[in-house]
C-alpha cells in the first residue's frame, strides 16, 4: 500500500508534465487537424531555455530567493519558447495550409529533426545535469515491509509541479471559455471558413494557438528540468510521443481530456516500471497509443469524428 | 510577416503552396501589404529587420548562451559573436528572399520550379531515356571509380552502395505510401526485421546470405501483415503515428531482449555474401584465385554494389509490373478514395495488407543486405530517424514517382555525405567547425523547405499506370497524393 501510494504520487507528477505538453497537441489538432510533430522539441527547447535562464538569474545576476527566481524563469521562458512555437508555425505550417493532408506532417517531422540537431549543435550533445534546487518534502507515511523501510514522501518539487499544472489548467480553461480569443479559437475549430466570414482572423488565431501550446510546453520543460535534473537534446521525442498518446487517450481536441490522458499515461508508465519492468515502460506507452487509436479513436472525452462523404 | 497579402486565410483556397502565392501575387496590387509603403526595397528591409529581430529572440538563449558542464555544476559561456553572426545571416537571407522571391516580379523559385516541372512534363520520352541513361551509368559506375579515382574508389563505391540502399528502401516504401497511400512512419521496423533475420539465421543455423535473403524477405512480409492488420481501420496521420509506435516497439524489444538479439551490443561477425560459393577473400579458394585475378579488397565492394543494384532493380521492376496488375490498380484506387473503392467491390482489407506485406518484404531484403554489408548490426541503426529519412526521400521525390526517389536519394544522401569533403570550410570558420555536424540540421530544414516550395515533391506529375487509347499526363493537382486513406 505504501509503495502503491508513492507510485501514485510519482505518477501524478509525471502525468502533470505530460498533460501540459499534451494540451499543445490537442489544441493544435483541434483547430487545424494536424499532428504538430515538432511540439515535443518545443518542450525540449523550453527546457534548455529554462536551464540557461536559471543559471543566468542565479549565478550571473545573483538572485537567490527561489520563488522569485522561478517566477522570473517561468515568465521569460514562456515568452521565448512561444517565439519558437510561433516561428515553427510560420515557417513550416502556414505556407502549407490547404495543401494535402500529409504535407504539414512531413514538414513537422523535418522541423523536429532540425530543432533537435540545432540544439545539439549549439548546446552540445552531452546531458546537462542540474543539481536539485528544491529539496525537502512532506513525509506522508512511514512503514516497514519485508523488503525494508518505505517512506512515502510528497516532495515540495512535486507539490510545485502539481499546483502549477492545476493553476495553468484553470487559467487556460477560463481563457478558452471566457475570452474573445478563446471564442475565436472555438469558432475556428468548428468551421474555419465561416469563422473567417464572420471576421475572425483565422491565421492569427492559429498562430496564437501555437504560441499558447509552446508556452505551456515551456512550463513543462522547466518542471521536467527541475524534477529530473537532467536534460539533453533528445528528450523531446519520447516526451512528445507520450504526450501525444495522452492527448489521444483523453480525446484529441478536448482540453480536460488532454489533462486526464496525461495523468493516466503518467500513472500507467510509473506503475508499469514499478511493478513490471523498467526496460519496457516505453513499450507500454506505445502499445496504449496503438490500442487507443485502433479501438477507441475518439478517446475518453472526445467527440466521435463523423466522416462526411 | 512574409507575404504582403496574408489577410485572407490561405486555407480557404483550393490550390496548393506555391500556386496560392502565385495567384495572390497576381490578384493583389503589388506591394500593398499591411503597412506596405509601395517601395519594394523599403518593404523588404522592414521584413528583413523583423526576421532579424525574431532570430535575435530565438537565438538569445540557444546560440548566445551555452551551458556546459564545469567543475562544481554547470557554467554559462557566452558566444555573442555567433549570435550576432546568426542574426546577420537571417537578415541577409530574408532580404535576399524578399527581393528575389516574395516581392520579385519573376520569383527565382518559380523559374526554377518551372524548369523542373517542364523537365518532368516532357517525361514520356525524356523519362524513359533518363532512366536508361541512369541504368547504364549505374552499371559502369564501379569501374568508372576504379579507373578515374583509384585512390578513393573504395569510399565512392561505399557511398554509391549507401545511396542505392536508400533508393531500394525508397522504392519499397513507395509501394506503401506512394501507391497505396498509407503513410508508414515505421518502415525501418521491416528493415530491422530483415537485418536481424539474416544475422540470427546466420548465427544459429549457419545460413549464408543467399539462403537467408528470401527467408528474411518472407519474415519481413509476415511482420508487415502482423503490423498491418491492426491498423486497417486507421487513416491519415493516425495511421502514421501507430506505425511509428510499432517501429519503436520493435526497436525497444530488440534492444532489451538480450539473450536473443544481443541487446545494445548487437550481433557481429555476420557472414559476407559469396559468389556462387566462392568467397571474396584472399586465399586459394577465393574469387580472385579462381578467376586468376590478382586479389584486391575492392572486389568485395564492387560485388556488394552489384548485389544492391540488382536488388533495387528487382524492386523497381516488381513495382512497375504490380502497378499494371489489378492489385496495383486497386492500390492506386485506394489512395484516391477509399469509400469509392469499397463501393466498387474492392476488398480494401486485402489490398492494404498486400501493400504492407510487399513493401515490408523489400524492406526486409534491404535489411539483410545492410546486415551483410556492415557485418555488424545493433538497434542503433534502426531508429525513427531512419524511417523519417526514407519517408523524406519518397515524399520529396514525389509520391509514387520511381525516378523521383532516385533523384531525392542522390540529392539528400549524396549531398549530405559530400559535406564530409568540405573540410576547407574550417579555414574560414575556425578549426572547431565541422560541416558533418550540420548534416541532419540541413536535412531537416531541406525537408521543410522543399515541402513548402513544392508540396507535391520534385517530380509531381505521373504517368498513368493503365492507358486507354492515348497517353495522358496526370497533372499534379489531379491526384490526391498520399491523402492517407
Amino acid at each position: 500500500m505504501d509503495y502503491f501510494l508513492q507510485q501514485l504520487i510519482n505518477g501524478l507528477t509525471l502525468g502533470s508534465i505530460y498533460g501540459l505538453i499534451a494540451i499543445g497537441y490537442t489544441m493544435v489538432y483541434g483547430i487545424i487537424g494536424m499532428i504538430n510533430f515538432a511540439h515535443g522539441d518545443i518542450f525540449m527547447i523550453g527546457a534548455f531555455i529554462s536551464l540557461a535562464l536559471f543559471l543566468l538569474v542565479t549565478s550571473v545576476l545573483g538572485f537567490a530567493f527561489l520563488p522569485v527566481v522561478l517566477l522570473i524563469v517561468i515568465v521569460i521562458a514562456m515568452l521565448f519558447t512561444s517565439a519558437w512555437g510561433w516561428t515553427v508555425e510560420r515557417l513550416a505550417y502556414r505556407p502549407l495550409r490547404g495543401s494535402f493532408r500529409l504535407a504539414p506532417l512531413i514538414t513537422a517531422i523535418g522541423m523536429s529533426i532540425a530543432l533537435q540537431n540545432f540544439v545539439q549543435i549549439t548546446q552540445g550533445a552531452r546531458v546537462k545535469p542540474l543539481p536539485p534546487q528544491i529539496q525537502g518534502g512532506i513525509t506522508l507515511m512511514e512503514g516497514s515491509t519485508a523488503a525494508g523501510d518505505i517512506v512515502v514522501r510528497l516532495s515540495y518539487m512535486q507539490i510545485i509541479i502539481i499546483v502549477t499544472t492545476v493553476v495553468l489548467m484553470a487559467g487556460f480553461s477560463l481563457l478558452i471559455s471566457r475570452t474573445s480569443l478563446g471564442r475565436a479559437q472555438r469558432a475556428c475549430e468548428q468551421d474555419r471558413k465561416m469563422a473567417a466570414l464572420l471576421g475572425v482572423n483565422v491565421d492569427r488565431t492559429i498562430s496564437l494557438t501555437f504560441v499558447m501550446g509552446a508556452a505551456l510546453a515551456a512550463v513543462a520543460g522547466l518542471m521536467f528540468l527541475l524534477f529530473y535534473g537532467v536534460i539533453d537534446f533528445y528528450i523531446g521525442f519520447l516526451a512528445g510521443i507520450k504526450a501525444f498518446t495522452a492527448a489521444v487517450l483523453g480525446g484529441i481536441g478536448s482540453l480536460p481530456g488532454a489533462m486526464l490522458g496525461g495523468l493516466l499515461i503518467g500513472l500507467i508508465e510509473v506503475f508499469w516500471s514499478g511493478y513490471f519492468t523498467v526496460e519496457y515502460k516505453d513499450v507500454a506507452a506505445f502499445s496504449i497509443l496503438a490500442i487507443v487509436l485502433i479501438f477507441l479513436p475518439s478517446g475518453l472525452l472526445g467527440k466521435p469524428e463523423v466522416e462526411k462523404v | 510577416m512574409a507575404e504582403s497579402d496574408t489577410n485572407m486565410p490561405t486555407s480557404l483556397q483550393k490550390p496548393v503552396g506555391a500556386q496560392i502565392k502565385r495567384e495572390e501575387r497576381a490578384e493583389a496590387p503589388r506591394n500593398t501589404g499591411p503597412g506596405g509603403t509601395g517601395n519594394k526595397l523599403a518593404d523588404s528591409l522592414r521584413d528583413a529587420a523583423m526576421a532579424a529581430f525574431l532570430a535575435a529572440v530565438l537565438g538569445f538563449f540557444l546560440i548566445g548562451i551555452r551551458t556546459d558542464i564545469a567543475p562544481g555544476g554547470l557554467a554559462l559561456t557566452t558566444r555573442w559573436v555567433a549570435w550576432i553572426v546568426s542574426i546577420l545571416v537571417v537578415f541577409g537571407g530574408r532580404l535576399a528572399l524578399s527581393l528575389l522571391v516574395f516581392r520579385a516580379d519573376h520569383p527565382v523559385t518559380e523559374t526554377l520550379g518551372g524548369k523542373i516541372s517542364s523537365l518532368s512534363e516532357a517525361t514520356p520520352q525524356l523519362g524513359k531515356w533518363l532512366a536508361r541513361a541512369l541504368l547504364v551509368f549505374a552499371l559502369v559506375l564501379p569501374f568508372f571509380f576504379t579507373t578515374f579515382v583509384p585512390g578513393r574508389d573504395r569510399q565512392f563505391i561505399d557511398l554509391a552502395i549507401l545511396i542505392l540502399t536508400y533508393i531500394m528502401l525508397g522504392w519499397g516504401l513507395n509501394i506503401v505510401v506512394g501507391l497505396a497511400g498509407l503513410l508508414d512512419l515505421g518502415y525501418v521496423a521491416f528493415y530491422a526485421v530483415g537485418a536481424y533475420s539474416f544475422a540470427l539465421l546466420a548465427q544459429f543455423f549457419d545460413l549464408g546470405f543467399w539462403m537467408a535473403l528470401p527467408l528474411a524477405g518472407m519474415l519481413a512480409a509476415f511482420w508487415g501483415l502482423i503490423l498491418g492488420f491492426p491498423v486497417l481501420r486507421l487513416r491519415g496521420d493516425y495511421l502514421a503515428i501507430v506505425t511509428l509506435a510499432f517501429g519503436e516497439i520493435i526497436r525497444i524489444v530488440l534492444l532489451n531482449w538480450y539473450e536473443f538479439t544481443g541487446g545494445p551490443d548487437g550481433i557481429s561477425g555476420i557472414p559476407k555474401p559469396t559468389f556462387f560459393g566462392l568467397e571474396l577473400s584472399r586465399g586459394d579458394d577465393g574469387f580472385a584465385a579462381f578467376f586468376g585475378l590478382e586479389y584486391s579488397p575492392i572486389h568485395r565492394f564492387i560485388y556488394l554494389y552489384y548485389i544492391i543494384l540488382v536488388l533495387a532493380l528487382i524492386t523497381n521492376f516488381v513495382t512497375m509490373r504490380l502497378r499494371r496488375l489489378p492489385i496495383g490498380r486497386a492500390w492506386e484506387a485506394l489512395r484516391e478514395d477509399e469509400i469509392a473503392c469499397r463501393s466498387l467491390g474492392i476488398n480494401t482489407r486485402n489490398t492494404k495488407l498486400t501493400a504492407f506485406a510487399i513493401g515490408a518484404m523489400f524492406g526486409g531484403f534491404a535489411g539483410s543486405f545492410f546486415a551483410t554489408r556492415q557485418g555488424f548490426i545493433s538497434p542503433e541503426s534502426f531508429t525513427f530517424l531512419e524511417s523519417a529519412i526514407i519517408l523524406a526521400i519518397v515524399v520529396l521525390g514525389g509520391l509514387g514517382s520511381q525516378i523521383g526517389v532516385v533523384i531525392a536519394s542522390v540529392v539528400m544522401i549524396g549531398g549530405i555525405e559530400m559535406l564530409r569533403n568540405l573540410g576547407f570550410l574550417s579555414n574560414v570558420f575556425g578549426s572547431g567547425f565541422d560541416p558533418v555536424q550540420y548534416r541532419m540540421l540541413i536535412f531537416g530544414l531541406a525537408m521543410v523547405f522543399i515541402m513548402v516550395w513544392k508540396p507535391r515533391g520534385l517530380i509531381s506529375t505521373r504517368e498513368p499506370s493503365v492507358v486507354l487509347k492515348e497517353k495522358k499526363q496526370i497533372g499534379a493537382d489531379m491526384v490526391a497524393q498520399g491523402e492517407g486513406h
